[in-house]
């Protein structure tokens, strides 16, 4: 809890966050609303949820979304094929609905004891109506089971961070109830710091090389897919462990496979090498 | 409080909410703003923006309400000195009393009229204070000071964290108003649905009502149903404009293209291409060789009434283009149809059309444009970007 004072979230020893990103997960908290982040694949959107709750020593329940997910799956799903089947072998207690309802993520979450920190990963991943599918169990925090004529409600209501990658937009009245931030990409002073949290002893010019090497790399034009602080994190490590000589990283960027995932972006960089 | 920023940010076309704007009211007596400018910078902008594309105009509409405004008249040079110099630097933090309208909206001209008279009366430095004109006070003149909107003599301003960063608009490049990538354009013909459950080729999936229903029947023994799954329904006709004055615009029609393309997500989707104005050969590919030709007839016999028709061209053309019957060296006749008239079949034809055009409305008539003018009273047009295809979705969905 030390890390929760009276001004709030204030980052982890493993997450490094940005004076206004601290601010808007303190306004989001106080006002009771779901916080939606955005940013660039690799700004640590996901990592900021585990932050928080470790900070806040709350449980996390972590929501994946796919493409295929729907807003009911988060809510409870209903194993109909299951109960007919038993019905079939006159398994015990068909008649009890219950035995066959099982909560998703969300219902987890309302109806733990404890308040938690609910995580819904990657929203715009799902069909475009999925976030209006969700709008009153957000607001009220509570949703009711018709087969069962149970309602739930929350019994602490959790904290709610929704990360979205842009992919799609999200509706008009599911945004006014959030409250938004952007996670910029970090600049070199930042950046340094949130290398520093993940290496102990790191040689300083190791450091400074990969990250000159790092932010040029980001300001080549030609290549598609920009290196994050993932990449430069995995990228650093391979280069501190096998020993790589410091003045070479910048002229030979060794391991450059690490860096970028794409053959095209690879060649890119060879040229602008020469 | 701070009606005039909710208006300004409405005005400049942020759809900020009342809801939104009573909860930052909400966060605001909570205190969420840590009483600094800065704080109620970022309090304000987690609030009521919703997207990081907004944030330029965010900052702009900021950085126009709580601008402090330059001032150029004559200023004693002794009072500009300490302007600059203030003997003593008084430290003091933004104060709640901003919030709670202690500072008033001013008028620009009384303001300036009242620090005229004030420097005549002034005998001295001021530092501080609610009267004179000097640095670090509260009055609506001076340097320094803690108040919006008013008038900076001198000096750098204060308050400027908020205003930097609202100034520097480092979210210019998020701009939705620009031409984006292809990305949302693939979202925004996402928008061009209709779900239906009629096509027969698509994977079955279980129908549970029906197979309770069924089994039921089946005096308990399962049996199981199967429906069809719901489906985009959507036919859309691409028709492009190549070559020409459209070599121009040859990226932005790519990647308008390439989103139909990608999204994979409409029932059919044909794209064939013209060059200026439609006539009566069309083509399969933009390079528009012979051997790719279609007859349009063809087209329009086809394709029947129910496809949705988008329309990419930039209308520029010389006027007797679109209405002259051209001359079939071929057949050595001429052509039954002018331009128009191909274009008004096609209008006939499909109630749902648009005309997506990568050259904004021209302001005056002139050669090239008068073209554009007329096809734009008659079609329903939109700029070929983001914003305007999306409009063009809504008008295509549009119930008639």
């Amino acid at each position: 809890m030390d890390n929760f004072t009276t001004t709030g979230f204030r980052g982890d020893d493993q997450y490094v966050a940005s004076e206004d990103l601290l601010s808007t997960v303190n306004i989001a908290m106080a006002l009771e609303k779901p916080l939606l982040v955005k940013g660039e694949p690799g700004t640590g959107k996901t990592k900021l949820a585990e932050a928080i709750a470790h900070a806040l020593g709350k449980k996390l329940i972590i929501w994946n979304i796919k493409s295929t997910t729907k807003a009911q799956d988060g809510l409870y799903v209903y194993d109909v094929v299951q109960r007919l089947y038993d019905s079939q072998f006159g398994t015990s207690g068909v008649e009890d609905i219950a035995k066959y309802i099982k909560l998703g993520k969300l219902g987890d979450a309302f109806t733990s004891d404890e308040q938690v920190v609910l995580l819904i990963d990657e929203i715009d991943k799902a069909d475009i109506e999925f976030p209006n599918d969700l709008l009153w169990e957000l607001d009220k925090m509570e949703f009711n089971i018709p087969e069962t004529g149970e309602t739930i409600t929350a019994k602490k209501r959790p904290v709610v961070i929704i990360t979205s990658n842009a992919e799609k937009e999200l509706p008009d009245a599911f945004l006014r109830r959030c409250i938004f931030h952007y996670i910029e990409f970090p600049d070199q002073a930042q950046m340094k710091e949130i290398i520093k949290v993940h290496f102990e002893n790191l040689d300083e010019k190791l450091l400074s090389q990969a990250m000159a090497a790092f932010y040029m790399i980001r300001e080549i034009g030609n290549i598609d897919k920009k290196p994050s602080t993932s990449e430069l994190i995995d990228w650093i490590r391979a280069l501190s462990t096998s020993g790589v000589d410091p003045d070479k990283i910048k002229k030979e960027i060794p391991f450059a496979g690490v860096l970028l995932k794409k053959d095209k972006d690879l060649v890119t960089l060879a040229k602008n090498l020469r | 409080m701070f009606l005039n920023f909710f208006y300004a940010l409405r005005k400049n076309g942020l759809d900020v909410s009342v809801g939104e704007w009573m909860t930052l009211m909400d966060a605001l007596e909570k205190g969420l703003h840590h009483q600094s400018f800065t704080g109620f910078y970022y309090l304000a902008r987690a609030i009521v923006i919703k997207t990081e594309a907004e944030f330029d105009k965010y900052d702009q509409t900021f950085a126009e309400v709580f601008r402090d405004v330059p001032f150029e008249g004559p200023v004693p040079d002794e009072v500009m000195n300490w302007l600059k110099k203030p003997k003593d630097h008084l430290g003091r933090e933004f104060e709640d009393e901003k919030l709670d309208g202690f500072y008033k909206d001013q008028d620009f001209k009384d303001l300036l009229k009242k620090m005229e008279e004030t420097l005549k009366k002034q005998d001295g430095e001021h530092n501080g204070g609610t009267k004179w004109v000097g640095t670090q006070g509260r009055t609506g003149y001076g340097n320094s000071g803690w108040f919006p909107n008013g008038i900076r003599i001198a000096g750098e301003s204060m308050h400027r964290t908020a205003m930097t960063v609202a100034t520097d608009r480092t979210f210019k490049d998020f701009r939705t108003d620009k031409t984006l990538d292809t990305r949302s354009y693939q979202m925004a013909f996402r928008k061009l649905r209709a779900f239906s459950t009629d096509d027969p080729t698509a994977e079955k999936e279980l129908d549970i009502e029906g197979t309770i229903s069924d089994t039921c029947n089946n005096a308990g023994n399962l049996k199981l149903r199967y429906k069809n799954p719901r489906k985009n329904a959507i036919k859309l006709l691409l028709l492009m404009d190549s070559g020409g004055s459209m070599d121009w615009y040859n990226g932005i029609c790519n990647m308008l293209f390439q989103a139909a393309t990608k999204t994979n997500y409409f029932k059919e989707l044909h794209t064939y291409y013209f060059h200026n104005c439609i006539y009566e050969t069309m083509y399969t590919d933009p390079r528009m060789r012979m051997q790719d030709g279609i007859s349009t007839e063809w087209i329009l016999n086809n394709y029947s009434s129910e496809y949705k028709v988008i329309i990419v061209g930039d209308a520029a053309m010389n006027p007797y283009e679109i209405v002259e019957h051209r001359y079939d060296w071929r057949n050595k006749t001429y052509q039954q149809y002018s331009g128009m008239e191909w274009l008004e079949r096609f209008k006939a034809q499909y109630r749902y059309l648009i005309w997506l055009n990568p050259e904004p409305l021209p302001q005056y008539r002139n050669f090239w444009s008068q073209t554009h003018l007329d096809l734009a009273q008659k079609f329903k047009m939109y700029d070929l970007s983001v914003d305007g295809l999306e409009q063009g979705i809504k008008a295509l969905m549009a119930r008639k």
